[in-house]
């Protein structure tokens, strides 16, 4: 508890001893009332005060009005019929006020605790960075002054400040905070790190490639304290609700007071004005908005908070609306729900010249040295799948036919190593196979013999990200790529996809999304999941643009929605789990306040509900819809 | 120009007083008050001093939530 609440906690336990003292006090009358002014005022000052304010700020209907007023107006009938001589009753106007302030009081310890805990799982700030001095002696500077290109030194348990590459030493990173993952990360010289990561094992030397205003740190800081920019419609409407609905209710309080006494009078009755005016008190009590008010921002703030402590950003309230209503999720294919990597997924030696043993490696070696002093791409996804032992053999007679491959004497045997072009150049009938990826044929000697294929690999858990997502409701899935339609239609049927569109530019995917929003009902919401290369236009046209794999890509930050920190597709399905779990509370806290107020006020009106019924409508309800609330900061999910 | 400031508010709903608030001070052309990190965020229109539109933000933001605080000297 803050020093402010631990004050308004002693205030509640003495005004709560003393109105217990009071019963049993046997004092009449006015000094009855006196007596329990004290308690009332102790409680209730800074109500008061703030109602007063409110009205001098022309802030007039609020929710400190509403509990001034009502206890003020049971106060004072109190006093009216002591002075006609009957028995005043005072312990109820110092009761709401009491329960009022405990219920406050519970919202704010519970939703600062839960503040804390988020905040305490996104505080990856880091305050210091070290770096050497002349004498070799470590100095703290601010991670503000640090240039770029400086050495920063990171010791074991502290935050990396600024993202750079490992210059000396090798450790282990605990990513978590930005990915959520709880497995380390190993790093070595020359890899890349990313600021908000905490070093965990050795001491690491860190040259810095950016600024830390440029940092990923500071991006994604950026981005959690700008979250609650955009609103959602539902937290819009409880905005614009309040706003009617306060004075909306004073009125038809002060109506309830004044219009059956008039009518009493007119009809020459007994006005009983006493009876309709705690009548309307009741009924204010009752009315007041807070837990509405109060419930339905947090559990924006809480689902935010719960996904981001599980390495989902939102942007905003409005986002986490429209994912809860995902029909639609469009993928891009490579980083997105492949790994982006190419890798030597089949070796197919040709009939030939499978007859040898072993002919599987030799086809692979034979490729792998002759494409050994190639910089391209595809050279260094065969050298990693032939592995180890690289660098035995005699290479000569390289040559680099550009377009079509090369061809190499590799320990005194010819070798071509190349695409269809390069086989039918030497006179080589080549196999044509269907599966997608990137085709290496290998001529050995003159003869063909065989191909070894290249391709993207799909991400573990995407067959189950997709599964997932249908399980939970998504009509469509779609995936759009730049690839052959050979590839793509292979990653397609592997994920269960059901719609792929092959062979597209960038500018084709937007149009292929817009087809998708053409063709959906208004109220389901489409997502598109990128990895940010070259998808901002889609991020930004898709209702809901998702980036994937945050870490490292600038242009995903800016131009997405939600950004997914790991590249886990599975993700998805979680943060749309999220965005069920807390729009269901939101709307569960509606209809739950208002069903119980709206009883609660036929019962007052009718004079069938007393001042403790009130309190439960009011405090009561506010709690259990606070305690609904700190539930979306908690989600448990299969989807891992 | 963009400032980020450490507030002290205690509810979700009165950050977004404050929020509406500070967005109504003349000078500030954009704000954005972030209940979970206790941070607001001002965007100034061109020329404006932001110390006293910040004063002024304060103001707003305490005839809104009393009980908030804006941290100014950082």
């Amino acid at each position: 508890m803050t020093k402010k609440q631990k004050k308004v906690l002693y205030r509640i336990i003495i005004a709560a001893v003393m109105m217990a003292a009071l019963y049993f006090v046997p004092v009449e009358g006015y000094m009855r009332f006196a007596l329990y002014l004290i308690p009332y005022l102790i409680i209730g000052y800074d109500i008061l005060r703030k109602a007063i304010l409110g009205i001098v700020h022309g802030e007039v209907f609020d929710e400190n009005f509403l509990m001034a007023v009502a206890t003020i107006g049971a106060m004072l009938l109190g006093v009216y019929n002591e002075a006609n001589g009957m028995e005043g009753e005072f312990a109820e106007g110092v009761a709401v006020m009491l329960f009022y302030q405990i219920g406050e009081l519970f919202q704010a310890v519970a939703v600062g605790k839960s503040r804390r805990n988020i905040s305490a799982l996104m505080d990856i700030r880091p305050d210091y960075a070290n770096i050497e001095n002349e004498s070799g002696n470590l100095e703290q500077v601010d991670p503000d002054d640090v240039e770029l290109g400086t050495v920063i030194v990171v010791r074991p348990g502290e935050k990396i400040p600024i993202d750079g590459v490992v210059m000396e030493g090798n450790s282990t990173l605990n990513t978590s905070a930005l990915t959520g993952e709880s497995v380390p990360r190993e790093v070595n010289v020359g890899e890349e790190v990313i600021s908000g990561c905490v070093n965990l094992s050795g001491l690491l030397r860190i040259r810095t490639t950016r600024e830390f205003g440029e940092s990923t740190v500071s991006k994604i800081l950026d981005l959690v304290e700008n979250s609650s920019m955009k609103k959602a419609r539902t937290e819009n409407f409880i905005t614009k609700f309040a706003k009617y609905y306060t004075p909306a209710v004073c009125f038809s309080a002060l109506a309830l007071a004044v219009v059956p006494t008039i009518f009493n009078l007119l009809m020459g009755n007994p006005a009983h004005w006493n009876v309709w005016v705690i009548r309307a008190l009741t009924f204010l009590v009752i009315s007041c908005p807070c837990a509405l008010v109060i419930s339905i921002p947090l559990s924006f703030f809480g689902g935010i908070g719960g996904a981001s402590a599980k390495g989902i950003l939102v942007k905003g309230s409005n986002y986490l609306e429209a994912l809860a209503r995902t029909k639609y999720v469009v993928f891009d294919k490579t980083g997105t729900l492949t790994k982006g990597v190419f890798q030597v997924t089949g070796v197919y030696p040709s009939e030939e010249f499978g007859r040898e043993e072993n002919s599987e490696r030799k086809l692979l070696e034979l490729a792998a040295y002759a494409e050994s002093y190639s910089a391209h791409p595809i050279s260094k996804s065969l050298r990693e799948a032939y592995g180890a032992e690289f660098g035995q053999a005699t290479v000569t007679e390289v040559e680099e036919i550009g377009g079509h491959g090369v061809t190499a004497m590799v320990n005194g045997v010819k070798v071509a190593a190349g695409n269809a072009k390069l086989m039918g150049r030497m006179g080589l009938v080549c196999e044509q196979p269907a599966e997608g990826g990137t085709i290496v044929h290998v001529a050995v000697d003159g003869s063909y013999a065989g191909y070894i294929l290249i391709s993207d690999v799909v991400k573990e858990q995407s067959a189950a990200a997709i599964g997932a997502l249908k399980s939970i409701g998504v009509k469509k899935t779609v995936m759009l790529t730049g690839d052959s339609a050979a590839a793509g239609r292979q990653v397609a049927e592997q994920l269960k996809l059901d719609e792929v569109k092959c062979e597209l530019l960038p500018a084709d995917k937007v149009e292929a999304v817009e087809q998708l929003l053409a063709e959906k009902a208004p109220k389901e919401k489409l997502a598109f999941v990128g990895d940010g290369i070259n998808d901002a236009p889609v991020l930004s046209r898709a209702d809901i643009g998702v980036a994937m794999g945050a870490l490292g890509s600038d242009a995903a930050i800016e131009a997405a929605d939600i950004v997914l920190m790991d590249d886990n597709p599975m993700k998805l399905a979680l943060a749309v789990g999220i965005s069920r779990k807390c729009m269901r509370i939101v709307y569960e806290n509606i209809v739950f306040a208002l069903g119980i107020k709206a009883v609660c006020l036929i019962l007052g009106a009718v004079g069938r509900a007393n001042m403790w019924i009130a309190i439960f409508a009011d405090v009561g309800v506010m709690v259990l819809a606070v305690l609904n609330a700190v539930r979306c900061l908690h989600y448990d999910s299969e989807f891992k | 120009m963009k400032k980020t400031y450490k507030i002290e508010v205690d509810c979700a709903n009165c950050a977004l007083k404050m929020e509406e608030a500070a967005k109504k001070v003349e000078g500030v052309k954009e704000a954005t008050v972030s209940f979970m990190t206790q941070k607001m965020k001002v965007e100034f229109d061109e020329g404006m001093d932001e110390k006293n539109v910040m004063q002024a933000v304060r103001k707003a933001c305490k005839k809104v939530e009393d009980d908030c605080e804006i941290f100014l000297n950082d």
